[in-house]
């Protein structure tokens, strides 16, 4: 078990070096980081000086290796728009993508494996033929566009929600939370089920594949000649046959919901990570975009290190070896 | 004596769209207490239709469209699918092919055995244990109690396949119907599965339904046999006289197919009564043909020698050498076959039987030790142009009918590959007229050309294989397994084609079976293969009857008694 | 089991009776998906004969036209049968050219990304060691990044780096690449699994008998075989490009409002959503759903019938 976990460690340690690389070359490939901080007007004895400063005439390993060392430190350096600290920038908003995330990864779960499950037992009810469909459109709905429409009807139609921003916060320490109070779920209802709608569809409709190839199998046929109940062959045999593939997809779809809360937040103008990323890009505000790459790839390689931990719980062929 | 099961004109129909298959019509028969029927027929009789249909577990959209099957005096057609599931497993025990797919890979043993045992027993808690331990003894399971714990992959092909007979009869049944329950498993285990359902028909008053393509299987199990033929019951009878003095013609031709052991044939009697199995051969003139021409230099008289080859397998990867684990494949092997003879290679599986001629035909490169081909050393540089052009001269066949062919390429191009590459046709014209006389000659016919591979029978595909191996024009033709995925009467033509072509070329043919049997009909020398190494090699006549080593004796005690089948007549 | 005896003979008749062909025609769901994206494709590709206007043309374009609500409302105008958008121009013309730039774009970009991904995936498949761990190696650290993201990325940077001037010409071409060097990794997945299954199979063992060179083996027996699953990623491929497409444009980072796409169309019309001008955001909109909408269908069946288990 142990040496499991080293093993993937190590190979997260590895991703997470090739991404920084791929972040630090931003400073140097993307635009002149020396125009950014001091703007076009600047002498060219300003100019050395601050080259000076920030080391970049040093050698590019020693360069990475400074990098690198800040990084470990959360040490991202200032953002060239906002002239502040980019991790203060980050921690500020990381609490409102988080909790959009949460919110809506709980939906896409347990709804999504609940029909999953529903559609891959009852393959052939006319209700499951509907879930189906409807979830083909699923996926088939850009993010934004689910988002405008549901802002459209219960914003600016109907007039329940609000249509866009956070509110009813709480603060705990540097953490605002809008999960205690009504305001604040009023607000991130819509952001919520907007983001969660094109993974819900996604799990659902792998749950039901998986279970259904998992029907087809030999031992779902011995234990119906042994006389086992539906429900036996049904929860015991094959949704814990189906779990195994779907616990990495469902992994891989958190992540998913990440990138994706980049559009949402958009939309809504949430004001987290992902809204601040885009704005970001726009101006070229490297610090920021790098951050947010070794930020986004952190949370990747974690996410993808507890799916392997749980895989070797719910798997006894990786437990136990052969 | 009063009936368990009987069937009466039961016909099984799957309605598809290019109209209905009937896959069993009018099949009557009936077993006993204590009885044990075998169930024989090709693939495609509709044995284990048979076999599914009676627990209700046809594969949609098949249905029962005829007939009746009473179990103990009561129909079970037309019940509702709760009160079947009150008689599988309780009643009528179910047991599969594959032992490695028939059990839920993420449970452990007892939870298996345990729920099942709930369901039919009414047993609970540690009651319940207590009976699987039992049935796991029963099975001849040691250790049973802390084997409980163990999922199926940590135990062995032929321990899995207890397992599934100790859950089959956890519910205390009164018919066990085995579907091929010893085909997936090695032959030493194949013989202890076959006491361990005969002792318990005995001794617990079973019957036992065991369908079977292995005439074998049924010599030395079965009290009475059903003869299948495309869905059709053709003969039924007691085992000595059905094997003994078969009545109907298929039976005949059927048993006179079996590859025999007792005795070496000139050729294998063909069955001729199915249609369409005995083609015209259009032969051709081997000294005139393109076949003829290869260039052969007759060398020192050994056609391969091989020595002191070693092989291992890289199980487990790590960074450190001293950490990996590795499986030895192959280990200190040395021989030689001589140019013209066929050589034969058996073992059990995992005895690297099949490795070795995977080197010899250059797919494995060996760890150690020296392989020579007409002469030439292919092993220590096989880039080198010499040796490129001495493996030329070795072509396969292979096991499996279905993967060795190009399923994207039309016939014409899968034999003429070859002939393009080294350019040994003059033009196009010239390549597609061999390729049809090559076709011609293994029995197909020219005009198979233009079509795709799935669009013939595995014997069939079997002869296109041999076709792309002439193609090459090869001195040495390494056969691994060629008929063990092939029915027997099937098994019979090819093993004729590929001795007449050994006779007509004057090839050397090195022959990778399992089958006892069969590389005594085809072989004049033998050598056995145990755990990668050789046990021995000896004369094929010899070997039969007088093997030195143990092993050798222990797999010639192994093969399935065929004195039922009369005197084979040499 | 003998139902071999009648098969048809004729050309036709044998098209129709293969599995997958009949499997089609009896699937409603795909023959409609495939008419829709077959029209969509027809009236993108000939949008310059069909359409009404050139919405290009500064000529054909009145702003005193702007805003008018589709020809069956009130204030419509029967030349203008979607209406027209802020800057006066028709937006069922802008529709048929903006969708024809989203199929393209899509398009190009799924082409792009499944040639890269498919010779890859069969090298590292069948060359195997030091080669395709690198390959590898390199697809996992990409999919550490979610797909949409890296698009974002590397259109970013790649605009950063063409001058300013050069921005708006070349913004097509930087989307497709953004999306074409996201979308690789699936390809050579898919590919290198079906390369390791193919590659044991004893058709390529006896190709290398014969003494047929690596290249060769790879693709005349190795790829062919591996293209199923890859035209289903590639339908499936398609549909995301093109949502990848719209969703770049949406968020102000991919084709420019000059030569709209369907994304972009969206984007502007989604300012005059809360004016009560729904018709410049919801025709696009439908446009786009619909089209990503067909192909997923035709994806989804194309998979069900590739996959012989499930049929």
């Amino acid at each position: 078990m142990i040496f499991f976990v080293l093993k993937r460690l190590a190979q997260s340690v590895l991703v997470m070096a090739i991404v920084s690389a791929v972040s630090f070359s931003l400073f140097n490939f993307v635009g002149d980081p020396v125009n950014n901080m001091v703007g076009q007007d600047a002498t060219r004895e300003q100019r050395i000086e601050i080259r000076q400063q920030l080391g970049l005439d040093d050698p590019i390993l020693t360069q990475y290796a400074r990098f690198l060392g800040n990084a470990l430190q959360g040490d991202f350096g200032l953002s060239y728009r906002i002239k502040r600290p980019v991790d203060e920038l980050i921690l500020e908003r990381l609490p409102a993508t988080l909790e959009l995330v949460f919110v809506s990864a709980i939906i896409a779960l347990v709804v999504g494996i609940t029909l999953g499950i529903y559609t891959g037992i009852r393959r052939s009810a006319w209700t499951s033929r509907i879930i189906l469909s409807v979830s083909l459109v699923g996926v088939s709905l850009p993010t934004f566009i689910i988002g405008i429409a549901l802002i459209y009807v219960f914003a600016v139609h109907l007039r329940w929600l609000p249509s866009s921003g956070r509110s009813g916060t709480m603060e705990f320490g540097w953490w605002k939370t809008s999960l205690l109070t009504i305001d604040g779920w009023r607000a991130i209802i819509l952001p919520a089920i907007t983001l969660s709608l094109f993974q819900l569809t996604l799990i659902l409709r792998l749950v039901r594949a998986e279970m259904l190839e998992v029907m087809q199998t030999d031992f779902i046929k011995f234990a119906r000649a042994r006389g086992l109940s539906e429900r036996a062959i049904n929860f015991r045999h094959a949704l814990r046959n189906t779990l195994v593939p779907v616990i990495t997809i469902i992994g891989l779809n958190i992540g998913g919901l990440i990138a994706f809360s980049v559009i949402t937040e958009t939309v809504f103008q949430w004001p987290g990570t992902g809204l601040m990323f885009i704005q970001a890009v726009d101006f070229v505000d490297v610090p920021i975009m790098a951050a947010y790459l070794v930020f986004v790839a952190l949370l990747f390689v974690l996410i993808n290190l507890v799916v392997d931990i749980l895989y070797f719980v719910v798997d006894p062929r990786i437990r136990l070896g052969n | 004596m009063t009936e368990l099961l009987k069937t009466n004109d039961l016909d099984v129909e799957f309605p598809t769209r290019r109209g209905t298959v009937r896959a069993a019509r009018s099949v009557s028969l009936a077993v006993g207490p204590g009885e044990v029927v075998g169930l024989v027929g090709e693939s495609g009789a509709g044995k284990s239709t048979i076999g599914n249909a009676i627990i209700d577990l046809l594969e949609a959209p098949g249905r029962v469209s005829a007939g009746s099957i009473l179990f103990e005096g009561e129909e079970l057609c037309g019940r509702s699918e709760s009160e079947m599931r009150s008689i599988r497993g309780d009643r009528i025990g179910m047991i599969f092919q594959d032992p490695q797919t028939s059990l839920n890979p993420l449970m452990t043993i007892g939870a298996q055995l345990i729920e099942t045992i709930e369901k039919t027993c009414d047993l609970r808690g540690s009651s319940a244990k207590t009976r699987a331990v039992e049935l796991l003894e029963q099975v001849g399971i040691t250790e049973a109690l802390p084997r409980l714990a163990a999922y199926p992959h940590q135990f062995s092909g032929g321990m899995r396949q207890r397992v599934v007979i100790a859950l089959a009869l956890a519910g205390d049944p009164d018919l066990i119907i085995a579907d091929e329950p010893t085909t997936a498993l090695d032959v030493s285990i194949q013989a202890q599965i076959l006491d361990l359902l005969k002792r318990l028909c005995r001794e617990r008053d079973l019957g036992v339904i065991i369908v079977t393509h292995d005439i074998g299987v049924v010599a030395s199990i079965a009290d009475r046999v059903v003869v299948m033929y495309r869905g059709e019951v053709v003969e039924t009878g007691d085992v000595a006289q059905v094997l003994g003095a078969p009545r109907h013609e298929y039976t005949k031709s059927l048993i006179a197919a079996v590859p025999r052991a007792d005795g070496k044939l000139d050729r294998f009697s063909s069955v001729d009564y199915i249609e369409g199995n005995v083609e015209p051969f259009q032969r051709i003139d081997i000294q005139t043909h393109w076949l003829g021409q290869a260039q052969h230099e007759r060398t020192s008289g050994n056609a391969i020698e091989v020595e002191k080859l070693e092989l291992s397998f890289v199980l487990q990867k790590a960074i450190i050498k001293r950490n990996r684990k590795l499986v030895r494949a192959v280990a200190d092997v040395s021989f030689e076959v001589k140019e013209g003879e066929t050589f034969g290679l058996v073992g059990e599986s995992g005895s690297g039987k099949s490795t070795v001629a995977r080197l010899i035909a250059g797919l494995h490169r060996p760890d150690a030790g020296v392989i020579r081909v007409n002469g030439q050393d292919v092993s220590s540089s096989p880039r080198s142009g010499a040796a490129r052009d001495a493996r030329r001269a070795v072509q396969m066949i292979f096991q499996d009918p279905y993967s060795s062919l190009n399923a994207r390429m039309r016939v014409i191009d899968i034999v003429a590959e070859p002939i393009r590459f080294y350019r040994t046709a003059s033009n196009e014209a010239e390549t597609r007229k061999i390729v049809g006389e090559l076709l011609d000659h293994v029995g197909l016919g020219a005009q198979a050309s233009l079509r795709y591979p799935h669009e013939f029978s595995g014997g069939q595909r079997q002869r296109i294989s041999i076709a792309r191996a002439l193609a090459s024009r090869p001195r040495i033709l390494i056969c691994d397994e060629p008929t063990s995925a092939l029915d027997v009467s099937v098994q019979a033509t090819i093993l004729n084609l590929l001795k007449d072509l050994q006779q007509e070329l004057g090839l050397t043919m090195l022959f990778i079976s399992h089958d006892l049997p069969v590389v005594r009909q085809m072989c004049d020398r033998i050598a056995v293969m145990r755990h990668g190494s050789l046990c021995e090699v000896a004369d094929a006549e010899t070997l039969f009857s007088d093997p030195q080593h143990e092993y050798s004796r222990h797999l010639l005690d192994l093969m399935p008694r065929m004195d039922l089948l009369g005197k084979a007549e040499v | 089991m003998s139902l071999q005896e009648n098969r048809p003979t004729t050309r036709w008749q044998r098209v129709r009776d293969n599995d997958i062909v009949w499997s089609f025609i009896h699937s409603p769901g795909a023959v409609f998906a495939a008419a829709i994206t077959l029209f969509a494709i027809l009236a993108c590709v000939f949008a310059p004969l069909i359409a009404p206007f050139d919405p290009f043309d500064p000529a054909q374009i009145s702003l005193w036209d702007g805003k008018l609500p589709p020809a069956w409302i009130e204030g419509g105008q029967p030349q203008y049968l979607l209406g027209t958008d802020n800057q006066g121009r028709d937006m069922l013309s802008t529709i048929l050219y903006g969708g024809r730039l989203s199929i393209m774009v899509g398009a190009a970009a799924v082409c792009l990304g499944m040639v890269l991904g498919v010779t890859l995936g069969v090298i590292s498949g069948y060359v195997g060691g030091v080669t395709d761990a690198i390959i590898m190696r390199i697809a996992d650290v990409q999919l550490t990044i979610p797909g949409i993201l890296l698009a974002i990325l590397i259109n970013g940077i790649g605009r950063a780096f063409l001058p300013l001037e050069l921005r708006q010409e070349f913004a097509v071409y930087v989307v497709i690449l953004a999306i074409g060097l996201t979308d690789w990794p699936q390809f050579a997945r898919v590919t290198r699994g079906a390369t390791l299954v193919e590659a044991n199979k004893e058709y390529v063992q006896a190709a290398r008998i014969i003494g047929l060179p690596g290249w060769l083996i790879m693709l005349r027996h190795i790829l062919p075989n591996t293209l199923r699953p890859v035209l289903v990623i590639a339908t499936i491929g398609l549909a995301l490009a093109i949502i990848a497409e719209a969703t770049l444009s949406f968020l102000g980072q991919g084709i420019p409002p000059t030569t709209p796409s369907l994304g972009t169309l969206i984007r502007v019309g989604n300012d005059y959503l809360f004016s009560g001008l729904w018709w410049i955001t919801l025709f696009p909109a439908i446009a786009l759903v619909v089209l990503v909408f067909a192909v997923n269908l035709l994806g989804d069946w194309m998979r069900d019938a590739l996959n012989p288990k499930l049929r």
